[in-house]
């Protein structure tokens, strides 16, 4: 059969499969023109340096006690003042960051990895399997995020590794609601059908072609998750169930600030101000990621604005 | 219409029962023995007996679930390790100071959103669109519970205009009542205000883009019939679901910010329960709140296919 015979042939091949570098490179450019994206960048990528060399950048360790030094107010030799055990404030605030990446990482990578194998598999073999699956995340669904943090935490006890696999419990219907969406539109694609039909293997099919492009929505939801597991480990930490003391942890700062709010407001402000910052990062990420891929995603502004083009690609896909 | 109510409940009701297997694994996941853990330091083996035979520990799991579940049906869910006080009763305790709080922050977080978003879509781009969006892309950003002890330091601290937390009740004196519901009604305002707002503006925006819109204008309309009759009409209509998911949210999961003002909900009753390994209470607040969860959803999709013909499938 010629392509040209087959109306559908002709623009499967039109439209490129799989990104193009070219694509990557004009997408990663889109970027970086929108200054919020960029702002958030920058931020993301200054929070990583701080945690990579914290203990360079940080004036002193996260546990040096010195009770006469106690509750200053920012100022010179303590630019954030100090706690009211006399430890710097800034260095705890800078110490701290590793743990909220950490943990933000560590709990997306765990939802990433188990929500988005649910999803691919139950998008991509349909039935009982989709049942199964999408039933049971679901269920997980149903519970208030934070409160099923909570509960796994009550189980498994407190702790920054407790913590982590708290949240990722909860973040995972998410991944897995997000690429079964996304897999049930590329299943259906011209060119999954193609390969199919030359054979492909369903674990090469599944990996090489349609992961990659049902990829877009998942990584948008990577970094709106990052926000929401940077402030749920805050919230764990500041009612005692996620870092424990004496390690530096926003979230704990926080609590502790909250003893000291009408002698020392700079303990509870500027570890605020720190998780502000990262979780706005990586919202404002997100929505710059969403724009520049994963189109159909975009505000209603933006959208309208696409429509004619959108209507086109929905003729090709009928 | 009825068979898709049917088929939608039942459906939240598979998912319930999901949820309820799911809670009480999790509780007997447990290493070592509940009722020992939870009694600690006043631990008498009478109490100990009493309180196995009662939670129907020495029973089989299967059988076990099935009590529980079975009387949770009918509205009992057990004694409380620490009090031996019936959950129910703990849980319908705890339910006026919750309600107030999330009727409360729905009304501040609609009081925003919905004046906001709606001029920030009818003037893309001015000022008010711009500092909207970074007021919202800000409000999800900010921990509640650090808004809460910003509000307090400076509401409560420095100005003294409220009380820094607690909670009166509404039968005891309104005016307090009131008092102590500002700060913790608009920290989880403000959070749920900014989404909404963020939700209110695309949905506007996608209301006035649409042909009915173009059709009314073009036949002299003017442009306050345009924007009432045509545009927020169709507009705030995804709004409602959107405000009863956050609504949901509100009625389970604000335990931060409940234990930033003292405030007696059913959070802080879920979270005292984690402190205390007090299992019923745990096990029954997150049933409730799963169940509510569930049921606000539920409703919330059949609402708006009542409100939307298109929706009827």
């Amino acid at each position: 059969m010629s392509a040209a015979q087959d109306p559908v042939a002709v623009p499967a091949r039109r439209i490129s499969v799989r990104p193009a570098r070219g694509r990557f490179t004009t997408a990663l450019k889109l970027l970086l023109t929108s200054p919020p994206t960029l702002f958030a960048t920058l931020v993301v990528a200054g929070v990583v340096v701080l945690a990579l060399f914290d203990e360079l950048i940080a004036p002193t360790g996260y546990n040096e006690v010195d009770v006469q030094q106690r509750l200053l107010p920012p100022g010179q030799g303590h630019w954030f003042g100090t706690d009211d055990l006399g430890r710097d404030v800034l260095s705890r605030v800078v110490l701290g960051a590793a743990v909220s990446l950490q943990v933000g990482a560590v709990a997306v990578g765990f939802s990433l990895l188990v929500g988005v194998t649910a999803g691919l598999l139950a998008g991509y073999y349909g039935r009982w399997l989709d049942t199964v699956l999408m039933r049971l995340m679901d269920v997980l669904f149903a519970f208030p995020a934070i409160l099923l943090a909570i509960a796994v935490i009550a189980i498994l006890g407190p702790g920054t590794t407790n913590a982590m696999i708290a949240i990722g419990i909860t973040y995972t219907p998410v991944f897995a609601r997000v690429t079964r969406a996304a897999v049930l539109g590329v299943k259906e694609s011209v060119f999954v059908r193609a390969s199919r039909s030359v054979g492909v293997s369903d674990a090469r099919m599944l990996l090489r072609h349609v992961l990659p492009n049902a990829a877009p929505p998942i990584i948008v939801q990577t970094s709106v998750s990052l926000a929401f597991a940077v402030l749920a480990e805050a919230a764990l930490s500041f009612v005692g169930l996620g870092t424990q003391p004496p390690a530096p942890s926003w979230g704990r700062m926080l609590s502790e600030g909250r003893s000291y709010l009408e002698d020392a407001w700079w303990m509870a402000v500027f570890p605020g101000l720190a998780i502000v910052l990262l979780v706005l990062a990586f919202n404002l990420l997100g929505d710059g990621l969403r724009d520049v891929l994963d189109p159909q995603q975009r505000s209603a502004l933006e959208a309208a604005r696409a429509k004619p083009r959108r209507r086109r690609r929905a003729g090709v896909g009928a | 219409m009825t068979a898709l109510a049917l088929r939608r409940a039942l459906q939240s009701v598979v998912v319930l029962l999901g949820v309820s297997v799911v809670v009480f694994a999790l509780v007997h996941l447990v290493d070592g023995d509940p009722v020992r853990l939870a009694l600690g330091t006043r631990f008498d083996q009478e109490t100990y007996e009493a309180l196995r035979e009662r939670a129907g520990l020495d029973q089989p799991l299967v059988v076990q679930y099935l009590q529980w579940i079975s009387s949770a049906v009918t509205g009992d869910l057990g004694v409380s390790f620490r009090s031996g006080e019936p959950v129910t009763a703990l849980i319908l305790e705890r339910l006026p100071a919750t309600l107030s709080l999330a009727g409360a922050s729905i009304l501040v977080a609609l009081l925003i959103a919905v004046p906001l978003g709606t001029a920030s879509a009818l003037r893309p781009r001015s000022v008010v669109d711009a500092a909207g969006t970074v007021l919202s892309q800000i409000g999800i950003s900010v921990p509640e519970f650090w808004m809460g002890i910003m509000l307090i330091l400076l509401f409560a601290g420095t100005l003294g205009w409220f009380p820094a937390g607690g909670y009166v009740p509404l039968s005891e004196d309104p005016l307090q009542w009131a008092r102590s519901l500002v700060l913790p009604a608009v920290t989880t305002g403000l959070v749920s205000g900014s989404v909404l707002t963020r939700f209110t503006r695309s949905s506007v925006l996608e209301a006035l883009g649409a042909e009915h819109v173009r059709t009314a204008r073009a036949k002299g309309l003017g442009a306050r019939a345009v924007l009432n009759w045509h545009v927020l009409r169709n507009a705030l209509l995804p709004l409602v679901t959107v405000t009863g998911v956050q609504l949901a949210y509100l009625l389970s999961g604000v335990v931060v910010v409940e234990i930033v003002f003292a405030w007696p909900g059913l959070g802080q009753l879920a979270l005292q329960a984690v402190q205390a390994r007090d299992y019923p209470v745990l096990q029954g607040a997150v049933l409730l709140f799963a169940f509510v969860f569930l049921l606000v959803n539920l409703v919330v999709d059949l609402l708006y296919s009542k409100l939307d013909p298109r929706i009827s499938a």
